[in-house]
């Protein structure tokens, strides 16, 4: 798996945290008490790393996660890494993310006025949650090429507007800027394709 | 002894008699006379099991449940697991026939609902259950087994998060062909917990002052989405399944106290609320989901 300096990534197979963290052999994400367990387990995880995390959560194994869960593994999840006391900086990209896990995804994630990157099984990227249409637009941009210097940044986005949106795209965690190379990253191009 | 009459057909409509009577039973032992019933629907049973339990707290001592000679009724109370979840609740003098063996028919059998690993459990079972029943009898995408899961675990955690006591829930498919021309899936949830008055009660009752009762605690959670919890991620349990059986054109009826909310489809006629209901403990919860129709989107 390839990414860029200063990002370290996680793999994380939900599927097998469940198995793992849950007390007996549910196949199935529900109960907040076991998407409890699940998150705190991927929270571990995350925190013990030693640069900013790109999180790879992966559902593929998941067919059924009901409201409770999603708000623990996917809303809370994300809460905890934009608290300020945050344990480590964390990216999350929620991968084979299948049309039954999309409703209470986006259900929780708009409740709590959040926004995520999912990726499907073809590889392929697209935001999940509340946003604006600047925020819409930047990041699709950013998407299609990938990665956007400082320096280009005033050509690709003429408008104050989609600039202050990609400004709060990185602050939302769905688009990262590299302290050292003042560069604009999706978070897919952090990963390598071999590992899509 | 008291003896409360069973009606020939205990469903949902019919539950309200039945609790009302068992409201009214003082010391007395009670004995259900079931000889007359010919029809038990889910929410009869999860009903019937919430009456025994409140007319044993009530009198002090099980009652006696007595059922007619015919055979139809107690087989399919067998097959749906009644006497199992009924053995402590009705004591002697109660026939409890042996279960069934063999393949079931039966979607979800009465299942006791005490922990999050019995949430699961009804998660696994109707997965392996439900998708030909959605698909082939209701006529609903595949994928609907999912959605039907994720009704099933956010009903089953409203008796675990809310109630502070145990609960049953059990479903099955119908053919309502006389009442409907269509068959349906009903889930039936009842537990003996504190009611959504109660639940709600510490953390919302002081912004309503007098106005605050079932009513206003149904309307609360049903529509407002409103919860004792206060985590910003909660309540969106009832929001949702809500939302789910409005989408497959279903009635969704949660009773708690002396009140009754609904949403109710075209198909169906009864009202959005009632009040004044006899007060019995707890919650019911009665979902029906209804054979999608071609001219349906």
């Amino acid at each position: 798996m390839r990414t860029e300096p200063g990002v370290v990534p996680i793999s994380i197979d939900v599927g097998h945290v469940l198995r793992r963290s849950a007390e007996s052999l549910y196949s199935h994400l529900v109960t907040r008490p076991t998407g409890r367990a699940v998150r705190l387990a991927i929270e571990q995880q995350v925190a013990g790393s030693s640069r900013t995390a790109l999180s790879l959560i992966d559902l593929s194994d998941v067919t059924v996660m009901d409201f409770s869960c999603a708000d623990e593994i996917v809303a809370k999840l994300l809460m905890r890494f934009l608290e300020e006391d945050r344990p480590v900086d964390a990216l999350f990209i929620f991968r084979g993310v299948r049309q039954s896990l999309h409703e209470p995804i986006q259900t929780v994630l708009e409740r709590q006025e959040l926004l995520a990157v999912a990726q499907g099984s073809d590889g392929c990227c697209s935001l999940m949650g509340t946003r604006t249409e600047e925020e819409e637009y930047a990041w699709t941009v950013l998407e299609g090429r990938g990665r956007i210097g400082a320096a280009e940044v005033f050509e690709v986005f003429p408008g104050s507007h989609h600039r202050e949106a990609l400004h709060e795209l990185v602050l939302r965690r769905v688009a990262f800027a590299s302290p050292g190379d003042d560069m604009y990253h999706a978070l897919s191009a952090l990963v390598g394709k071999e590992s899509a | 002894m008291r003896v409360i009459d069973l009606p020939a057909s205990l469903d949902h409509q019919t539950s309200d008699a039945l609790f009302a009577e068992v409201m009214e039973v003082g010391g007395e032992k009670v004995l259900f006379d079931g000889r007359h019933l010919r029809f038990v629907g889910p929410n009869g049973m999860v009903g019937l099991l919430a009456a025994g339990s409140v007319a044993q707290d009530r009198s002090g001592e099980a009652p006696i449940l007595e059922l007619g000679a015919a055979g139809d009724v107690k087989s399919y109370l067998g097959r749906m697991g009644f006497f199992q979840a009924a053995d402590g609740i009705f004591g002697a003098g109660t026939a409890f026939p042996r279960r069934p063996s063999g393949p079931s028919d039966v979607l979800l059998e009465i299942t006791p609902i005490t922990t999050n690993s019995d949430v699961h459990e009804v998660v696994d079972r109707v997965q392996k259950r439900a998708g030909a029943i959605l698909s082939k009898t209701l006529g609903y995408p595949p994928t609907s087994v999912v959605q039907f899961s994720v009704i099933l675990s956010e009903v089953c955690q409203n008796i675990l998060e809310h109630a502070d006591a145990p609960g049953w829930v059990a479903a099955q498919s119908y053919n309502w062909e006389k009442r409907l021309g269509r068959h349906v899936v009903i889930i039936s949830v009842a537990d003996l917990g504190r009611g959504f008055r109660g639940s709600l009660s510490d953390e919302h009752s002081a912004r309503f002052g007098d106005r605050w009762g079932d009513v206003t605690a149904l309307e609360a959670a049903f529509i407002h989405g409103l919860t004792r919890f206060p985590d910003s991620g909660r309540g969106q349990g009832i929001q949702q399944i809500r939302k789910q059986v409005r989408r497959w054109d279903g009635l969704i009826s949660i009773r708690s106290g002396t009140a009754r909310i609904a949403d109710v489809p075209e198909w169906f006629d009864a009202p959005p609320l009632e009040e004044g209901l006899s007060d019995f403990p707890g919650t019911q919860i009665n979902i029906v989901l209804p054979e999608r129709v071609d001219d349906e989107d």
